[in-house]
């Protein structure tokens, strides 16, 4: 007879796992995170986890949250989807991020824009400079990773527009041909700060455009901290009239919302 | 021996929508030139199975589409194939006017001008689709440039009267078009003018 042939075994064998610590992880609550890099208060984080590759994970983060991605052994390839939590049917639109902001790159002060002209968050560091808002998620992995992080928001697959892909890059050339420029290497981060309350949902998995066959890509480390909003004196207000204006009708929302 | 099926013009700002069925083909006609079609595409059993931008540039590695580019849902399925393009090259990624970023692009007074995602809105709801099925959409003959420093912008067009762009239907899909109504830009060289849809049957 196995030790789990009974009620009380099967108890005994299931409450023996407590506290197995592996790489990919959350740390419950955020604060007891064991490592937290320079500058970052544990007291402060609210999501801190590591997500294997080939993993999903998702969160509902307050406005004024600084969510640092880290691409700790350098293929990471975080695949990025945000919602107005309030009102999930306002959601990223790629489109008008690279077309209001004329620029087809992701990097610093760049807006992160939804379908109603706001500001859903702002790219405030960026370390790596490789990224992807053209190719989408791989159409296999991402969608179905997607598709799970999704439903439990209560969200359907016809909630996901094209995503955003960090760390992974690619360059478009004169003719309109892309050019995969991949990673920048280990330890690079991305911090994005919330102007709005947000589902976040994160897929890691290979960029579309990976040449390498065996869908390579490594843990990617996600952690969220207290901290404000922007200000009309920030630089990601002020970086062009496109996302001043942006960030207006941001503030707008939130004042007649009751939410600033 | 091929058949025409349909043949309307859509007037200048106007929305249109059609289901193609297999092996049916749909020609759009530039008659002014440079009029920017905005145009999305859904698997007429399923349209939760939708274009997608992001897989179709994926899939043929380059922005922009012309003859041979097939236009793919999420999961990669063939939508469309373009076998025809007499103009060259068109957008994937400038994605739709709407009152709202217009308010982004050119200021407040704007806000109540037509735009493209008016115009969805309201054709896609005859039938049953919603915001929610709104995504990155193509632009038939929008110019969209992007330079090596990432700069991207909507310039002049290169489309002229006359110009035709066919589409072959690989599924039974369901077409969704705004003849795009903006006039602060060059997309359509500041002028919305019609556009001529011809869907034909019968190995066109």
């Amino acid at each position: 007879m196995s030790t789990t042939s009974t009620t009380y075994g099967a108890r005994d064998h299931a409450r023996a796992q407590a506290g197995t610590v592996t790489e990919a992880m959350p740390a419950i609550p955020a604060s007891t995170w064991p490592d937290p890099p320079p500058g970052i208060d544990p007291a402060k984080l609210t999501w801190a986890e590591t997500v294997a590759g080939g993993g999903y994970t998702h969160k509902v983060l307050a406005r004024g949250t600084e969510l640092r991605l880290t691409d700790v052994e350098g293929d990471a390839c975080a695949h990025v989807l945000l919602y107005n939590a309030d009102q999930p049917w306002e959601r990223l639109n790629v489109a008008d991020t690279v077309k209001v902001q004329w620029n087809a790159y992701l990097g610093e002060a760049i807006a992160l824009l939804s379908d109603q002209a706001r500001v859903l968050a702002t790219v405030v560091t960026d370390e790596s400079g490789n990224h992807d808002a053209l190719c989408g998620t791989s159409t296999v992995d991402g969608l179905r990773l997607f598709t799970l992080a999704a439903a439990k928001h209560g969200l359907t697959p016809r909630d996901l527009p094209p995503s955003l892909s960090f760390f992974q890059g690619v360059h478009v050339e004169t003719d309109g041909g892309l050019t995969f420029t991949g990673s920048a290497g280990p330890g690079k981060s991305v911090v994005l700060r919330t102007e709005l309350p947000v589902i976040v949902l994160i897929a890691n998995v290979a960029h579309p455009l990976d040449p390498r066959p065996d869908h390579t890509v490594t843990p990617l480390r996600v952690l969220a901290q207290r901290s404000a909003p922007s200000t009309p004196d920030s630089p990601e207000w002020t970086a062009s009239p496109e996302a001043q204006r942006a960030f207006e009708n941001t503030a707008d929302y939130l004042t007649a919302r009751g939410l600033a | 021996m091929t058949t025409i099926i349909s043949d309307t013009e859509v007037a200048a700002r106007a929305p249109y929508s059609t289901v193609l069925r297999e092996g049916e083909t749909l020609a759009i006609i530039d008659l002014g030139g440079n009029q920017a079609v905005d145009f999305l595409c859904y698997d007429a059993a399923d349209t939760a199975k939708r274009y997608s931008a992001a897989a179709t540039i994926a899939a043929q590695r380059n922005i922009f589409l012309t003859t041979g580019s097939v236009l793919r849902t999420g999961e990669g399925a063939p939508l469309l194939t373009v076998v025809e393009d007499t103009c060259g090259r068109h957008d994937t990624i400038g994605g739709a006017c709407s009152k709202e970023s217009n308010s982004l692009r050119y200021g407040q007074h704007t806000r109540y001008q037509h735009a493209c995602v008016e115009n969805f809105l309201t054709e896609g709801a005859k039938w049953g689709l919603g915001k929610r099925d709104l995504v990155s959409n193509v632009n038939w003959y929008m110019n969209v440039p992007v330079e090596q420093d990432g700069t991207l912008g909507i310039v002049d067009g290169i489309s002229a009267p006359g110009l035709e762009v066919k589409l072959r239907a690989e599924t039974d899909v369901l077409v969704l078009v705004s003849n795009c109504p903006q006039i602060n830009n060059p997309c359509n060289g500041f002028d919305p003018t019609p556009v001529r849809m011809i869907v034909t049957g019968g190995g066109a």
